[in-house]
């Protein structure tokens, strides 16, 4: 059987001409916490990989509207042993999970308890976005012993020797950072993403998705066939606020 | 990731920390410290720590830093002896008078260096946070002398409370965004300074205000406090013949008391005593006493110890004293903790502001609720120390405290 963080990169790969994968993101518990299994659910059942966001409260990296749904998530009661124990009751998923975490609320469970709750959780892998690789040994190294993946991100203001290093040093998947800035922008892709994702991807043994700021069928065009998925974050979080389908605004993401 | 350490090991880190060897080229201070940050800024913090190793080693750049603290700054500040309070606590009590620094604290030896710094890099704008907003104040002052625009983050609930020092920094030509998301507090106001920072690495320098934050900004802060103990000292034994028995400062996120204890510490007769919010009480929640009862954690780029509730969350501090209220706490001070160099202690917000009355009326000083504290703390001392000789850092003057103050100004006339 594959290890986890392979599975991860299986479901992402793309050949050319193929459609972009698709990351769905959501905050865990929010906008309903008794929803949580239900929500992430559709929305696995609509993405190749999807991200779930343990809420933390101070979220450096994130825009208004993660902002708001961590905060909601808290004060709705998520921790991210709740979190642990809802997956693994849930069972199985239509697409591996991912967890997308700051690094305080992992540092106060212990990474090897992490590793053995998110191996019987059935979790896949971590994003931990304020966690730079020179940080990053301990965690690695306890994952790994569990086949789980520690996803890298890269942004445009990374130097070629380190996104090497930071590809290299990737499992499942790499993940592009399109901006720079934090989540949930809405000023459009930069002219020169595509030049970026191709210079990803071509030190990158693994598949590359892009994130930030993809929240219009039109950004999927302009990303088609320089990267193997896009993660689509805050546009999602804001469609479950408004009480719409997720299913059908993935479909619709793609499908445009 | 240990925060308590065997006796040789205490031994051990003491000796490497007087030989200068911390923080090590991973920003490391034992096991605190570090640089915990999203990507985006890695390669802008390499820059800084390039840029600041080299400007610190450039005489020209010391050269203009020691002007600019002379001529405009006024620096040395005077160490005045505390006649009143010495009479009344039965010690000898010597104020380290940071509040007669430009712009009335401590703040602007670190927001003059960096502005500096700034400069230096080609920096085009500058993002600072504030709390007490004497940061903002001295970020807005040092970047009109050196000429870049800045704007500061502070929170909305500060803002309130601190309000004459909002209206100074619309004077000095900053911008100033007050802060809705989060605490509303100096915690919220870093979150969103680092933000505006992520959006803008290239371009943008963030001027950090106390000893906190990834590397090299626990370094880079303490280098450019450190001014104010060297002076201390030397005016001590200049005055007396001799070093203080004790040396007290507040610690909130640490930068006065790093810059009055780091110079002390090699001489171990002299005792240091840090002194933390206790707000309301001992309970979470109610005070902001980070060193007492906080555990490690990760917060705002560096390990140290932390206020977090049982699943990691940040907890919400109390402190009558804006600069103090928040969770964290410099990774130095976690280290200095940790191996015995320094103790630390707490006061209420009531034994503060007694401590702030008796000092204005015994000395006719009205220092800043901050500084209160370490007044308390050690007025505290000198009840079981008859006869010590004790060095006060008065970090900041409490004019921009009179909204606050004059809430309790019943109990002043009672």
């Amino acid at each position: 059987m594959s290890q986890p963080h392979e599975r991860i990169a299986a479901a992402l790969r793309r050949a050319p001409g193929e459609p972009l994968a698709l990351v769905p993101y959501i905050t865990a518990g929010y906008p309903s916490r008794e929803r949580f299994i239900e929500t992430l659910r559709e929305v696995a059942g609509a993405g190749d990989v999807v991200e779930v966001g343990v809420p933390f409260s101070d979220p450096m990296a994130d825009g208004v509207t993660i902002q708001r749904a961590s905060q909601a998530a808290i004060a709705a009661g998520v921790s991210l042993r709740w979190i642990l124990a809802a997956l693994a009751e849930a069972g199985p998923m239509p697409a591996p999970v991912v967890l997308m975490s700051y690094l305080n609320p992992l540092l106060n469970h212990g990474f090897e308890r992490l590793a053995d709750d998110a191996a019987r959780s059935g979790v896949a892998g971590f994003i931990v976005p304020d966690l730079p690789l020179e940080e990053s040994q301990a965690l690695r190294t306890a994952l790994e012993a569990r086949g789980l993946a520690l996803v890298q991100l890269v942004t445009p203001a990374t130097p070629p020797a380190r996104l090497a290093r930071l590809c290299e040093a990737s499992r499942g998947f790499v993940y592009a950072v399109t901006v720079t800035g934090i989540t949930g922008g809405d000023s459009g892709l930069p002219s020169t993403v595509s030049e970026y994702l191709d210079r990803v991807r071509s030190v990158s043994s693994l598949p590359v998705c892009a994130g930030f700021g993809v929240r219009r069928p039109e950004h999927l065009r302009q990303l088609s066939g320089h990267a193997d998925g896009v993660v689509v974050g805050s546009a999602l979080v804001e469609e479950l606020e408004a009480g719409r389908d997720p299913a059908a605004f993935l479909r619709g993401l793609r499908d445009g | 990731m240990l925060s308590e350490f065997s006796e040789a090991e205490r031994s051990r880190l003491l000796s490497e920390l007087l030989a200068g060897r911390f923080p090590d080229e991973h920003g490391r201070f034992g096991p605190f410290g570090g640089r915990y940050a999203p990507e985006t800024l890695i390669t802008a913090l390499e820059r800084i720590t390039e840029g600041m190793h080299a400007a610190l080693a450039d005489s020209g750049f010391k050269a203009t830093l020691d002007g600019e603290l002379a001529e405009w700054v006024g620096r040395p500040t005077p160490l005045t002896a505390a006649r009143g309070l010495s009479r009344r606590w039965g010690a000898e009590v010597w104020l380290k008078r940071e509040d007669l620094a430009h712009t009335g604290a401590h703040k602007i030896n670190n927001a003059l260096g960096q502005a500096l710094l700034a400069q230096r890099l080609g920096a085009r704008r500058v993002i600072a946070e504030t709390g007490a907003g004497q940061h903002g104040v001295a970020t807005a002052a040092a970047c009109a002398r050196v000429g870049i625009p800045c704007v500061v983050y502070m929170g909305a609930v500060d803002v309130k409370r601190q309000s004459p020092n909002v209206d100074r920094m619309y004077q000095l030509g900053a911008r100033v965004e007050a802060v809705e998301s989060g605490d509303r507090t100096l915690r919220a106001a870093i979150d969103e300074a680092f933000r505006a920072w992520v959006a803008d690495p290239e371009e943008s320098y963030y001027l950090l205000g106390s000893a906190v934050g990834p590397h090299p900004y626990p370094y880079l802060v303490r280098q450019l406090q450190s001014v104010i103990g060297r002076e201390a000292r030397e005016q001590c034994v200049a005055r007396t013949g001799g070093l203080p028995d004790a040396a007290f400062a507040c610690v909130g996120g640490g930068s006065n008391a790093i810059g009055l204890f780091h110079p002390f510490l090699a001489d171990t007769s002299v005792r240091l005593v840090g002194v933390e919010a206790g707000g309301r009480g001992a309970g979470l929640g109610d005070n902001a006493a980070t060193l007492a009862t906080g555990r490690p954690g990760v917060l705002h780029g560096s390990y140290s110890m932390l206020l977090q509730d049982p699943d990691g969350q940040v907890q919400e501090t109390h402190s009558v004293s804006a600069g103090l209220d928040y969770p964290g706490v410099g990774p130095e001070h976690a280290l200095l903790k940790a191996i015995g160099r320094v103790e630390y202690t707490s006061c209420t917000d009531d034994e503060a502001l007694d401590a702030l009355w008796e000092c204005c009326r015994a000395e006719g000083i009205l220092p800043a609720i901050e500084s209160s504290h370490a007044l308390a703390g050690a007025r505290a001392f000198a009840r079981e120390h008859t006869g010590t000789r004790l060095l006060i850092g008065l970090s900041g003057r409490g004019d921009k405290d009179m909204p606050t103050l004059s809430q309790f100004i019943d109990r002043i006339r009672s």
